[in-house]
């Protein structure tokens, strides 16, 4: 691409918002899944909507692929770079720009982070639900592009079931405003075609999110069992017994391990496994609901019980929980979080099946995961200095997958295809339904600008820049060029 | 995160920085602990992405020239340390990497005289004194002058207190609990000798007895966190000769004295006299926890009520994980009502010779903080180092100049003699 273009970009957009110089643009090459890496040919960070919509006519103009970015904490390589391609770093749209406590709703911009949302509600008594464990650091922009969940999703449902609009600039330059006031709209459902859509259908510009009522008790209960699998029952029996807590959340021993390494939250170092479950609602419900609870989770052989006594101890409990994930970095230079999901009834089973894999591997694998929700994020612990780990690493990942879909389940419950998934897609869809996604993308976005190269497979696989082949490549079976 | 660090050729300190690196998960959890990232909303700016250009420095992918604008830019507030879930020693990385890079940058003229000039008279009570007093006067021209140039000067008070020199030992009142020797610290004999005088009166009463060693200087963290090896180890072994050894703790009253001695441990590494070094560190304690483990005397009731706002210096908080020490010495004062601040964390733009150095972006942190200060509804903050109090005192006194900003031990040392409220 000729100087002049982007110089035409850099005049479009006031000084100081775009960043050509390599050491600017370094930083911007991952976002959390560091093991891909691409140089952008320069990063754009606008200050209003205005500017991002210019910054969106002139790649649609100029042909050149661009990828919305939020804080970068996709571990799915979501918001990777495209090679030669335009970065909208969006951190700077971060305003809230109305909160109505009436009626319970927010309007922000994409940039604005989770946990701020909840912050300005909080004077109001209301919070906004979707409780990612990166919420003090992600977006809303990529939480809506991610769909992303978290602990208490499984009360309260998705992203998705708490957006009810946004205002969005289509891959073509075209600015759309998508959704409305309620949950129930008729016609086709745009906005639930967008908020999981990865940042291939263009870039969210203003969100109006549903803020809730904080419950007025929580009842947090940690529990240890001397075995996963009988955290995995234990899950299934809450369940059976009709109970619907916020969360039900478990940690296997290496998560544990590392969890209190990092902040100290007071966990049994000796459990095989913790189960955290959390009821909220009315008082008197939740007392209720307490002491039916404490019967079910006795019956599940737990061998220590510890309940929040108050709010600080349930912090704690959750902090230890929402640093799983960085934390595993104490415990190995390297790992890849994986993100799939089986049926409830089924956790047992794939539980003890992970740990077969992680043997014929020779890899530590740390479990941390939504068990509400059947959700896993197996951490497969490597050491990319060793040869030939990282392969080994992907592969078990891969495995991991492949027995997800087997058992029922799903290749991704929160964190997205991205890039690093989309080999597995198929194994997920038959030809013909992948086929017609594509379709729809290229109806919105016709030359694939809007993050080229990501969910689909095949594509610009080139713009990888792995430290290493991929054992499939070196079968021969893929290849780069 | 996986790197191609030359390990062995980086000298005592490669090691360090490699295993920093290897760390970092790129989670982005530290993004909202970092004050620059929260300034100016970008990549470079913020702990990681650091980290990613360390890193590619070191590496040899990129040029150190180009790194610098960013790297300059860190406060070493250590505020994404405490933030950090993966427990990446990014305190440690950036110093190291900061000594290892000064050797051989270049610097333009001005810029050689204006770090000279700081290296020359901050560590040094009496040249600083000199200085300061030179700056009070010219205060007044301050418009006139370049911007680099006039910023220091905003920070200075109209009027320096009357110098007022420490005795060699301070005795105990009534029977002696123990024995310890004072790092006096240098810009806060100048700025600020209450303090000093605060902390011996605290002691003495705490049964205490207190040897200031007269030939003690700088305890070499400027240096260190500005590249200056060779310099702050000659200040450090400075400090291991002037100490005696019969004594039962090192106590410090500055942050970020205290955190540089602390240090000694990753700049001391690879020399001869590490172990001495090391053992030094191991006996300096912030005033407050020493106090703390020793058990304070209960101070009167106040007369009446007074609310006060305790401020984390990064450099007690971060740096030396000192959080609860301070704020339960204040809560023991009867009828002190203690408030938090919001954005506790959020460093206050002081931070050594920072302020001095990249004085926009400390400025709109100042006023941040002092913002936060101000709507917690005390009258009086109070703090555990002597950047913190000459910053925030700055920058109050643009929006509430009837605020006091205190040591926390000159707090304690009114309450003991009941006059603060
Ligand atoms: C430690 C850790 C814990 C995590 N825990 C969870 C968890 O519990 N649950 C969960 O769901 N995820 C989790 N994640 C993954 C990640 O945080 C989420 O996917 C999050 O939503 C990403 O937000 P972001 O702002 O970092 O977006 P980015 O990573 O910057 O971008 C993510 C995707 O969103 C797109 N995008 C960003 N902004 C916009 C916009 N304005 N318009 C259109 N597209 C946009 C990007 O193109 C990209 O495809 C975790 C990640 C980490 C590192
Ligand atoms: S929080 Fe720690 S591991 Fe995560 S990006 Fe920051 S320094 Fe790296
Ligand atoms: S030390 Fe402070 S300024 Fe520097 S990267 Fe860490 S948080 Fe940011």
């Amino acid at each position: 691409m000729s100087k002049e273009v982007l110089q035409e970009l850099s005049k479009l957009l006031p000084a100081g918002r775009l960043l050509t110089a390599a050491a600017a643009l370094s930083p911007y090459q991952s976002d959390a899944l560091t093991a891909f890496k691409a140089k952008p040919l320069a990063v754009a960070l606008p200050e209003s909507a205005g500017e991002v919509i210019e910054t969106v006519r002139w790649c649609a103009k100029h042909q050149i692929p661009f990828v919305a970015r939020g804080s970068g904490t996709s571990l799915s390589g979501g918001s990777l770079p495209i090679d030669g391609g335009l970065v909208i770093g969006l951190n700077r749209l971060n305003r809230i720009l109305k909160l109505d406590p009436k009626e319970r709703v927010a309007v922000v911009e994409p940039g604005v982070v989770n946990l701020d949302v909840s912050k300005a509600a909080a004077p109001f008594g209301l919070y906004y639900a979707p409780d990612p464990s990166s919420q003090p650091v992600s977006t809303i922009g990529g939480n809506l592009a991610f769909n992303s969940g978290g602990a208490h999703c499984l009360k309260y449902g998705m992203t998705s079931n708490h957006v009810l609009g946004a205002k969005v600039v289509l891959p073509t330059g075209e600015v759309v405003e998508l959704g409305g006031e309620s949950l129930e709209n008729t016609g086709p459902d745009w906005l639930g075609l967008f908020v999981g859509s990865e940042g291939l259908m263009g870039v969210a510009l203003e969100i109006k999110l549903r803020l809730l009522p904080k419950p007025e008790k929580y009842h947090t209960v940690l529990a240890a069992y001397d075995s996963l699998e009988k955290a995995g029952s234990a899950v299934a029996m809450v369940v059976a017994s009709g109970l619907l807590p916020g969360a039900m959340e478990i940690m296997d021993s290496l998560a544990i391990e590392a969890a209190e390494a990092a902040v100290q939250a007071g966990y049994p170092q000796d459990a095989k496994a913790l189960l955290i479950v959390e009821l909220e609602g009315e008082t008197l419900e939740v007392e209720a609901e307490a002491r039916h609870l404490s019967e079910v989770i006795e019956a599940s052989r737990a061998y220590k019980v510890q309940i929040a006594r108050n709010e600080a101890e349930r912090a704690k409990i959750w902090k230890g929980r929402k640093a799983a994930f960085s934390a595993v970095g104490r415990l190995s230079p390297d790992y890849i979080v994986q993100d799939g999901v089986v049926p409830r009834s089924k956790l047992g089973q794939a539980l003890s099946e992970i740990e077969k894999l992680s043997l014929r591997y020779g890899l530590r694998v740390a479990n941390v995961f939504h068990a509400g929700d059947g959700n896993l994020h197996p951490l497969i612990l490597y050491d990319g200095r060793v040869p030939g780990e990282l392969e080994r690493g992907e592969e078990l990942a891969g495995e991991i997958l492949k027995l997800c879909v087997a058992l029922g389940g799903s290749i991704t419950g929160e964190h997205g295809v991205g890039m690093e998934k989309k080999r597995y897609l198929p194994a997920m869809f038959a030809e013909a339904d992948i086929e017609l996604m594509r379709k729809i993308r290229q109806s919105v976005d016709p030359h694939e600008l809007s993050n080229r190269g990501k969910m689909f497979p095949g594509g610009e696989a080139e713009a990888l820049v792995r430290q290493g082949l991929h054992p499939l490549e070196k079968r021969g079976v893929i290849s780069r060029e | 995160m996986q790197h191609k660090i030359p390990v062995e050729k980086l000298g005592p300190q490669g090691e360090t920085m490699a295993r920093a690196v290897e760390q970092c998960v790129h989670c982005g959890f530290c993004l909202p602990a970092c004050p620059t990232y929260q300034v100016l909303q970008e990549e470079m700016d913020s702990p990681r992405g650091r980290i990613f250009l360390m890193k590619e420095v070191l590496e040899g992918s990129l040029k150190p020239v180009d790194a610098e604008p960013y790297l300059d830019r860190c406060l070493g507030c250590l505020g994404c340390v405490s933030a950090c879930p993966s427990g990446v020693a990014y305190g440690e990385l950036i110093s190291s990497y900061r000594m290892h890079q000064e050797a051989t940058r270049r610097r333009s003229p001005l810029e050689k005289a204006f770090r000279f000039g700081i290296q020359e008279t901050l560590p040094y009570p009496a040249r600083f004194r000199a200085a300061a007093l030179f700056g009070s006067l010219a205060k007044p021209l301050g418009s006139l002058l370049p911007k680099k140039l006039s910023a220091p000067l905003e920070l200075l008070p109209s009027a320096l207190p009357a110098a007022r020199p420490l005795p060699e030992l301070y005795p105990a009142e009534g029977s002696r609990r123990a024995r310890v020797a004072l790092l006096a610290g240098c810009a806060q004999q100048v700025l600020r000798p209450e303090i000093n005088w605060a902390t011996l009166r605290v002691l003495a009463k705490n049964g205490v007895e207190v040897v200031i060693p007269k030939s003690q200087g700088c305890c070499g963290a400027l240096s260190m966190h500005t590249g200056e090896r060779a310099r702050a180890l000659a200040f450090a072994r400075k400090n291991l000769e002037a100490f005696p050894s019969d004594i039962d703790a090192i106590i410090t009253n500055a942050a970020g004295c205290g955190s540089g001695i602390h240090e000694y441990l990753l700049l001391f590494k690879g020399e001869a006299d590490f172990d001495k070094a090391a053992g030094f560190a191991k006996q300096s304690k912030d005033v407050s926890v020493f106090l703390s483990e020793l058990g304070l005397l209960a101070p009167k009731a106040l007369h009446s009520p007074v609310q006060v706002a305790y401020h984390d210096a990064c450099h007690l908080a971060h740096a030396q994980g000192v959080r609860s020490e301070p704020r339960s010495i204040l809560s023991s004062i009867p009828g002190l009502d203690l408030v938090e601040i919001s954005e506790g964390d959020l460093c206050c733009g002081s931070a050594g010779s920072y302020n001095l150095e990249q004085p926009e972006i400390a400025n709109t942190l100042g006023r941040r903080k002092a913002a936060n200060i101000v709507a917690s509804g005390a009258r009086l903050v109070a703090t555990g180092n002597i950047g913190c109090i000459t910053q925030i005192e700055a920058a109050l006194k643009k929006q509430s100049p009837e605020f006091r900003v205190l040591h926390t031990l000159e707090v304690l040392d009114l309450a003991y003699r009941e006059i603060l409220g």
